[in-house]
């Protein structure tokens, strides 16, 4: 009696432990159909409702992507892979994407598709591909080079692209410098001014999408007094350019009389920016205090971190984001398959953080920004987070991956490319 | 006898000074540890931003110092980018590092020997440390 219900208890045990094991195998089946749940154990945090699907593990050093009519994911590489810096990727019934194609002798970050072109830039000009019926590329091997000779320092060289509704394409010229310094980064080193950067580089200028062979003689400096710029989008609703400025670095390396490290990890803001012609938003000489809210003389120009001077009345961001959390990617959603708080807001990937030491690094997340009529509609919020694949790291070198670039799919869906492993994620909305 | 002693205590004086007084003129401003502490201190400052609290540099941008030819090798050269700074793209361990580093002339000779003895001795490293005078001597060059 004692043994058969020994027996009987152990059958039961197994019995419930097989059930347990078989709600877990299917979670994590779940968690796995949904792209959720990879070999290195990385999750991605989404809102209710929402569930990301990896359609390519590993590529390369992912920069921007596009996706084509024909559903096809377009890649623009950083550099060369096997010789080339454009891959074309194509998704199976199974929800994950292989290379069918590769072209481009460049590496860059620029993508976009346009009027039956392809456009694709690297970090000294912009070429557009024609495009067949089927949305494929005619001839991968000779594109039109539509702008050529652009300066591309050793720092904030690579361009990226928006184009408008009436035949222009916009490209931005990073500064090859940190602020102007006549010892770039140098300790104590005052700005030049006027600053000789400014009439090459630091803004954004303005081409014609159809016309060959342009540079600076055939283009318009459209705005100017931007450091750095990745994240460019063109908004439909309101029909003008915003953009996301990497703010300037080493504000207690180079002025530790007047910024501690805690100061220098958080300022200056990363500035969400509405571009109008001739929009000046102030770099080198002013940055923007996301706490006073305010345009402020840099201490390369005599600034003492409240001193306005020639920064009173420059152009300011719609939105100061914490500082050094590098926003790489800027996109305004037009779908339909996410719900409507949605339609026409903006995400931005930020790649994260490195000034921000001996802090802890942040910003490796994807932001939501609910927009109406082209201004912030509300306060943003976390969209895509846990690309650290860590709660906290103390080095940009420990986080798993980096979110680089975003794409609309046709579909509604929302393309994140990260730049570390080269992985690429497609967040779909099953929620009702 | 007494004057044995006096002797013999004499030199049991000199050569507790000398063993006391060896390791500063070795490093020229303390022990080996003293100029660890000191060079962290700097290290915080001016080159944590970048190259980071473990010495593991940003991917792309600022080179890693965990155990490559650069901090491990010559120290003249090591001392030279410091004292210069670094302004064309260098590779490490098969990948590019494009930031700009600056000239950090304005550190006194000790100061660069404390900040490189600790980067030499950190982050994995265990490699000799450098005295001012090393310092001292590439800097004359400079000039």
């Amino acid at each position: 009696m004692k043994s058969l219900c020994l027996k009987l208890c152990l059958i039961f045990v197994m019995g419930m432990s097989g059930i347990v094991q078989a709600v877990a195998n299917d979670t994590t089946k779940l968690a796995e159909k949904n792209g959720q749940r990879d070999v290195d154990n990385v999750v991605l945090k989404l809102p209710a409702g929402f569930g990301a699907v990896t359609v390519v593990d590993s590529l390369a050093r992912n920069r921007h992507l596009a996706v084509n009519s024909n559903g096809d994911i377009y890649v623009k590489l950083a550099r060369l892979k096997d010789g080339k810096g454009v891959l074309i990727l194509r998704e199976k019934a199974n929800g994950k994407a292989e290379v069918v194609k590769s072209f481009g002798n460049y590496g860059g970050t620029g993508i976009a598709f346009k009027n039956g072109y392809l456009y694709t830039s690297s970090d000294s000009g912009v070429y557009r591909y024609k495009l067949n019926e089927r949305g494929e590329v005619i001839s991968p091997d000779a594109p039109e080079t539509i702008v050529r000779g652009l300066v591309a320092g050793r720092q904030h060289q690579t361009k990226s692209i928006a184009l408008d509704n009436a035949g222009n394409i916009y490209v931005n010229i990073g500064a090859p410098s940190n602020s102007c310094q006549v010892e770039d980064r140098g300790k104590g080193s005052k700005g030049k001014d006027p600053c000789p950067i400014l009439d090459s580089a630091g803004g954004i200028w303005q081409f014609k999408a159809d016309k060959p062979n342009q540079s600076y003689a055939e283009g318009i400096r459209y705005a100017t007094g931007t450091r750095n710029i990745v994240g460019l989008d063109w908004n439909n609703t309101v029909n003008e350019l915003y953009a996301m400025q990497h703010g300037r670095d080493n504000f207690y390396q180079n002025w530790s009389e007047l910024y501690d490290s805690v100061e220098s990890a958080e300022l200056p803001a990363e500035e969400f920016l509405q571009i109008k012609k001739g929009s000046n938003f102030g770099w080198p000489y002013c940055y923007y205090d996301q706490v006073q809210k305010k345009k402020v003389l840099a201490p390369e120009y005599g600034g003492n971190k409240t001193t306005q001077g020639r920064c009173e009345g420059m152009d300011t961001p719609i939105i100061g984001f914490p500082g050094h959390w590098a926003p790489n990617a800027l996109l305004f959603y037009t779908g339909n398959m996410f719900p409507e708080k949605y339609r026409n807001g903006a995400f931005i990937a930020f790649h994260g953080s490195w000034n921000r030491a001996p802090l802890k690094q942040k910003g490796y997340q994807v932001i939501f920004v609910p927009m109406k009529d082209g201004k912030p509609n509300g306060e943003w919020e976390v969209f895509a987070d846990g690309f650290m694949g860590v709660q906290e790291i103390a080095a940009p070198r420990d986080a798993q991956y980096r979110p680089c670039g975003l794409a609309q799919g046709k579909d509604g869906s929302l393309y994140i490319s990260d730049s570390v492993k080269g992985r690429i994620w497609k967040i779909i909305y099953n929620g009702k | 006898m007494k004057k044995g002693i006096i002797i013999f205590s004499l030199l049991f004086v000199v050569i507790y000074l000398l063993a006391q007084t060896k390791p500063k003129t070795a490093s020229q401003g303390g022990t080996d540890k003293a100029s660890v502490d000191r060079g962290k201190k700097i290290y915080d400052i001016y080159c944590l931003a970048c190259h980071q609290a473990d010495g593991s540099g940003v991917p792309r941008l600022n080179p890693p110092l965990i155990k490559t030819k650069w901090v491990l090798g010559d120290k003249k050269e090591l001392i030279t980018v410091i004292l210069k700074g670094m302004d064309e793209p260098i590779e490490v361990d098969g990948e590019d590092y494009n930031n700009v580093m600056a000239s950090h002339a304005f550190l006194k000779d000790q100061e660069v020997a404390d900040v490189l003895t600790y980067v030499r001795k950190s982050f994995g490293n265990k490699a000799s440390g450098v005295i001012s005078s090393e310092v001292k001597t590439v800097r004359a060059t400079m000039k």
